[in-house]
């Protein structure tokens, strides 16, 4: 085969899935920079150039920075507990425990599930008065309470969905790879007498560190890319407690119309997803060694 | 104690942990089936001596077009899957086996979609779905998933890891490019192809939010956002029958993976390695 030959069909055999790529992730990549320095087109009215007046604006929304430190904390609150919990079930799951298969089905059921139907069992299960949460709580004397409908303990509350959606997912990682983890390793530790403890600490954690590095990324990405539970279990109340960003987007664009600041909201987003991409890169190169 | 008892005790404290919090996982399970097999007077109220009722899943069914929200969601898994795996395996063979200028940008351009995936562009992708007149189909709702850097990446990988020799052989048989690819790669990679499937299906049995936003009739909602119309008009507070409705339309995916259990974990720990 020819150098032209093999440019050829290298070109080609890539074109029907650039063209989709193009077309669906970099154009409206593009598209969202420029649109977000235009007005949102109104009635008569075409859209215009701006400036930066979207992003003034967006400076001055107190909805907005709350939707920023929603996110973050949502964030916060998620990602380490999910992670630690991952890792906790998937040695677990790994160890000689009593009917681990079915532990590991427990674990990761919810994570077959669409996050829209768990998010109305779990509204169900928050309900004031009728839910479960209030049953189960009565009995310790625990005055009944809107866990959804106040302030300080709504976003809390989504947090544990989100918790209990994400563990099992990740722990199917940390388990792919404490089954590719040498038994000899163990094997050595126990004869050298190291506590297990000790063994996690200085042998297990640091080898699973591509692993934690891996699910990292992906919690990140979730905490900013998923609010379906929110669109059920709160639309972003009470008072915005519960606007996550992207939720916030969908309100703006899909709700008012004003695809204009919309598309610099979706600015705000996209650069929180790329510096969690420039970060990853930047961990990989210095701490983490792949194969 | 001695250190005998006192590890056997530790492995007793650690089992007990272990199934508190699978028995905490499955609570909302099992309160969803319970409240969906009872009469709603039994909802919360849980005596063992409770009658069972198909009624809950006979009225949510009677309530909704949810047969039609199960063919549009069948519709839409079944068609990104096999434009999917077309276009994954033609790009994930072209990374993997052909040289050509601009390689490892467009292959950093590919990856740019892990991070930056459709579900984020939604204004945008709005927009465009309107200018191509696609708005409120099966079609828009599937069109910005179809090119998955996550497959091309996986494929890749793949991909690499078959010999050279068993392609140079096939071509000296007189195997076209394409005819290696159809012979030697994808049969090789049959695993992988299981594993991307059931991920793939259950992303998009599951996804919402685009799907929301796109679609505006019965003729082109899928079950998730069926089930939401379904649950957020006027049911009063008729929880049986929404979280019989619940189950209904997650059944099918969760019956798959009750039975194919093993394989759904594997090929969700195949699909995370690489």
């Amino acid at each position: 085969m020819t150098r032209t030959t093999q440019w050829l069909y290298g070109w080609l055999l890539l074109l029907p899935a650039a063209v989709l790529l193009a077309a669906f992730t970099h154009y409206p990549a593009v598209a969202t920079l420029w649109h977000s320095f235009r007005s949102t087109p109104r009635g008569a009215r075409p859209a215009v150039w701006v400036g930066v007046d979207n992003y003034a604006q967006l400076g001055a929304d107190p909805i907005f920075w709350q939707a920023l430190s929603n996110n973050l904390w949502y964030a916060l609150g998620t990602i380490p507990a999910s992670i630690a919990l991952s890792l906790l079930m998937a040695i677990w799951v790994n160890g000689r425990i009593a009917g681990r298969g079915f532990l590991r089905l427990a674990y990761f059921t919810p994570t077959v599930l669409p996050m829209i139907a768990v998010a109305n069992i779990w509204l169900f299960f928050y309900t004031p008065e009728y839910g479960l949460l209030e049953k189960l709580l009565a009995p310790f004397g625990i005055a009944a309470h809107n866990w959804l409908g106040s302030k300080s303990t709504a976003l809390p509350c989504l947090m544990v969905v989100t918790v209990w959606k994400e563990a099992g997912f990740f722990m199917i990682f940390y388990l792919a790879a404490l089954q590719s983890l040498s038994s000899r390793l163990a094997e050595a530790a126990a004869i050298e007498g190291a506590s297990r403890w000790y063994f996690f600490r200085r042998i297990t954690f640091p080898l699973l560190m591509p692993t934690t590095l891996f699910v990292l990324v992906n919690a990140v990405i979730n905490a900013f890319r998923m609010v379906d539970h929110i669109v059920v279990m709160t639309r972003g109340g009470p008072d915005n407690a519960t606007a996550l960003l992207l939720y916030y987007i969908y309100e703006i664009g899909f709700r008012f119309w004003d695809t204009g600041y919309a598309a610099a909201l979706t600015m705000v987003l996209l650069a929180i997803l790329g510096g969690a991409a420039l970060a990853q890169f930047w961990f990989v190169e210095r701490k983490v060694h792949y194969q | 104690m001695s250190a005998g008892a006192a590890r056997g005790f530790a492995h007793t404290l650690e089992s007990a942990g272990a199934w508190l919090l699978g028995l905490l996982w499955l609570l909302p399970l099992v309160f969803a089936f319970w409240t969906a097999f009872h009469p709603g007077e039994y909802s919360t109220h849980f005596v063992l001596d409770a009658p069972l009722t198909l009624d809950n899943f006979a009225r949510a069914w009677a309530a909704a077009p949810f047969a039609r929200y199960f063919v549009n969601t069948l519709m839409l898994v079944t068609m990104v899957l096999a434009v999917q795996l077309v276009l994954v395996t033609l790009a994930g063979y072209a990374f993997a086996r052909f040289e050509f200028p601009g390689r490892g940008v467009l292959f950093a351009l590919v990856l740019v979609q892990l991070m930056v995936m459709p579900d984020v562009l939604i204004v945008e992708n709005y927009r465009t779905m309107a200018a191509l007149g696609l708005k409120d189909t099966i079609v828009a709702i599937g069109l910005p998933y179809m090119a998955s850097a996550f497959g091309i990446f996986l494929l890749r990988q793949t991909f690499k890891t078959v010999p050279r020799e068993l392609d140079e052989a096939a071509r000296i048989e007189g195997c076209s490019p394409l005819g290696v690819l159809w012979r030697v790669y994808v049969p090789l990679a049959r695993p992988v192809y299981l594993a991307y499937a059931l991920v793939s299906v259950s992303f998009h049995w599951n996804n919402f939010l685009w799907p929301l936003i796109i679609t505006n009739s019965v003729e082109a909602r899928p079950l998730t956002v069926g089930l939401q119309v379904f649950s957020s008009t006027d049911q009063g507070i008729d929880w049986s029958i929404i979280n019989a409705a619940t189950l209904l339309s997650t059944a099918p995916l969760l019956v798959a993976f009750l039975l194919f259990q093993r394989q759904f974990v594997q090929s969700f720990m195949r699909a995370g390695i690489r």
